[in-house]
């Protein structure tokens, strides 16, 4: 595992072959373009939402702002306090969806990964092989039939909703079962078993450590799938909707709330990027195994 | 231990008890994997079976459903003119925007293959944060607003190329384009991840022994020793780019309401929406998704046949 890492550390020392000035100095000027691309909205909507309102209403429009203010910021923490489902109320859905949901996620498709990548047993490929097939198609489309089971099982305006399908997410179950294939030695959990351990002990204290990246990776993945969860059809009390739905709530309030909807556009977005910027190491480590053999 | 045992035992055993007998030493082993299959048996794989089921009947949430047997399939093909628009717009996505997002995926990866890797994470990070930040597209709203104080009709109207804004996302001559840039704009997601990866994870002596080979230059270097060697990330990346494109609808609704003007970018996932959860047709509504679920396969199944054959040749 960290030697896999020293070696991309080591090569930009190394001579790099086949390499024409005229192709690298192309490519640069691609990546530059595509790169500029990528961040001026992200950048304007930073800008944006460091204007006073009357700087919204400037003609031409300007693209950096001149008086930079953090009122929309303000604005935004004020009308949360004020609206009539208080906004902490908001705050705590997301925040409590979101973590509850991840958590469980991570022990589920942990135990399932470690069985189906390190155990003998009859089943373990087919159960698999759904599993991987199931990458194949959106569960989004599988909305109303989503929505017929949970409220069969009479949970629809529950938290549960939300957080019990989020644990069975295949994508995470995938990559961590593909990461303790190359990155868990058999050899290593065979001698525990000579020595006597039980297989959940195995599995806690010297496959889990072993597979770090992979669990920060599953993190930021459902995290952010559930951080960025909207309106839902099997939610409809306003007491449990999430962040992204109340600030959308804000944000449709009109011309005044131009400021507030750009505040709230970046609190939004800048959480899952920061997530992903501290653990960014790990998760590149993570799909370097995420390839797929069928 | 327990491979003793096996050794031991297996000769005096039919296949059956074998098996059996494997069952039973792993127990624990059913019991971890137990919590999440019965969770992944509840909500993705009944879904599909219950989408087929219900697709034949005339369920509505309220009433017991009926059985109508294919008549939902023929209303589909025959009767509803906007479940051909939207099958028209969602294989329009998929096989534009699928291939475009998977190709830029690729290509900006295997630039900045090169790159130092403090530069490289800082480069990643640019690229992969319009998908990470989940409504980040709201802001192209803003960019492309239909007044006069958007910045791209403030800016036309100001050099005289307009006399009055355009209304973008209200027009369908721009919608296409728009929801297409804003598409791409955040289609650098997973497989992204995955190509930069692969591509680091290729063995640097690999190179070297094509270029003793005669392998000129980087286009030939990508050809015979990158592509072949990541395919099972090029594998990984088509699954999920098409995945995504097959399911796109979101930014649509977002960025130009739902419906948009004249039915122009309305696909799939927002005809089973309006029939699943705003007009109640659950049996419709799952014959839909039972069409797209095969749709998505089948995509996948083709598409995954044809990267196995990457290099072959070669």
């Amino acid at each position: 595992m960290s030697t896999k890492v020293k070696k991309m550390r080591t090569r930009r020392h190394t001579v790099v072959l086949n390499r024409s000035r005229g192709g690298d100095a192309g490519i640069t000027v691609v990546l530059f373009i595509l790169g500029f691309v990528m961040v001026v909205p992200l950048f304007y909507a930073i800008l944006q939402s460091f204007k006073p309102l009357d700087e919204y209403f400037v003609f031409p429009p300007r693209f950096f702002v001149s008086h930079p203010t953090i009122g929309n910021y303000k604005d935004l923490f004020y009308l949360m306090s004020t609206s009539w489902v208080p906004f902490s109320r908001y705050i705590f859905n997301t925040v409590f969806i979101s973590v509850a949901g991840t958590f469980g996620h991570l022990v589920c498709a942990s135990l399932a990964a470690y069985v189906m990548s390190k155990m003998e047993m009859p089943g373990k490929k087919v159960m698999f092989q759904m599993v991987q097939k199931s990458l194949m198609f959106n569960a989004g489309v599988m909305g109303t039939m989503t929505f017929v089971i949970l409220r069969y099982l009479g949970w629809v305006d529950t938290y549960w909703a939300v957080i019990i399908p989020a644990f069975q997410q295949s994508l995470g179950l995938y990559l961590m079962k593909q990461f303790m294939d190359s990155n868990v030695t058999t050899e290593i959990l065979e001698s525990a078993r000579l020595d006597g351990a039980k297989e959940f002990r195995i599995f806690w204290s010297i496959a889990m450590p072993m597979v770090k990246p992979a669990w920060l990776t599953l993190i930021i993945y459902c995290f952010k799938d559930l951080w960025n969860q909207g309106a839902q059809a099997s939610i409809y009390s306003e007491q449990l909707k999430s962040l992204n739905t109340g600030l959308s709530q804000i944000a449709a309030g009109g011309i005044a709330r131009t400021g507030v909807s750009a505040a709230s556009t970046v609190v939004m977005m800048i959480v899952p990027i920061i997530v992903f910027v501290i653990m960014q190491s790990n998760v590149i480590e993570t799909m370097g195994s995420s390839g797929m053999k069928d | 231990m327990a491979k003793e045992t096996k050794v031991v035992s297996r000769k005096n055993m039919t296949k059956r008890a074998w098996t059996w007998h494997l069952m039973k030493q792993n127990k624990i082993g059913y019991l971890m994997v137990a919590p999440y299959m019965i969770l992944f048996f509840l909500f993705t794989f009944t879904p599909v079976v219950l989408s087929l089921v219900i697709g034949f009947t005339d369920f509505n949430m309220l009433q017991f459903p009926n059985f109508v047997g294919m008549s939902n399939y023929v209303t589909m093909f025959l009767d509803d003119e906007l479940f051909i628009t939207a099958l028209k717009w969602t294989l329009f996505f998929a096989l534009v925007t699928g291939p475009a997002s998977y190709l830029l995926s690729f290509i900006v990866a295997w630039f900045i293959n090169d790159l130092d890797p403090r530069i490289r994470a800082i480069v990643t990070v640019v690229f992969y944060a319009p998908s990470l930040g989940g409504n980040a597209y709201l802001i192209w709203e803003t960019l492309f607003s239909g007044d006069s104080y958007g910045w791209v009709n403030g800016w036309l109207i100001k050099l005289g190329v307009l006399s009055t804004p355009i209304q973008f996302f209200q027009n369908k001559s721009y919608i296409l384009p728009l929801v297409i840039i804003v598409a791409l704009w955040q289609s650098l997601g997973i497989s992204f991840l995955a190509f930069i990866a692969g591509l680091q994870g290729i063995d640097r002596s690999q190179y070297e022994a094509a270029a003793i080979d005669g392998v000129k230059n980087r286009w030939q270097e990508a050809w015979y020793v990158t592509l072949p060697n990541m395919k099972s990330q090029l594998m990984f990346g088509a699954v999920m780019a098409i995945t995504g494109a097959f399911g796109f609808g979101g930014i649509v609704t977002a960025l130009c309401g739902n419906p948009p003007v004249d039915y122009v970018g309305y696909t799939l996932a927002h005809h089973i929406t309006e029939y699943g959860t705003v007009r109640w047709e659950v049996g419709y509504s799952s014959a839909l998704t039972f069409v797209m679920f095969l749709i998505m396969i089948g995509a996948n199944l083709l598409v995954t046949k044809i990267i196995s054959k990457v290099g072959q040749s070669a």
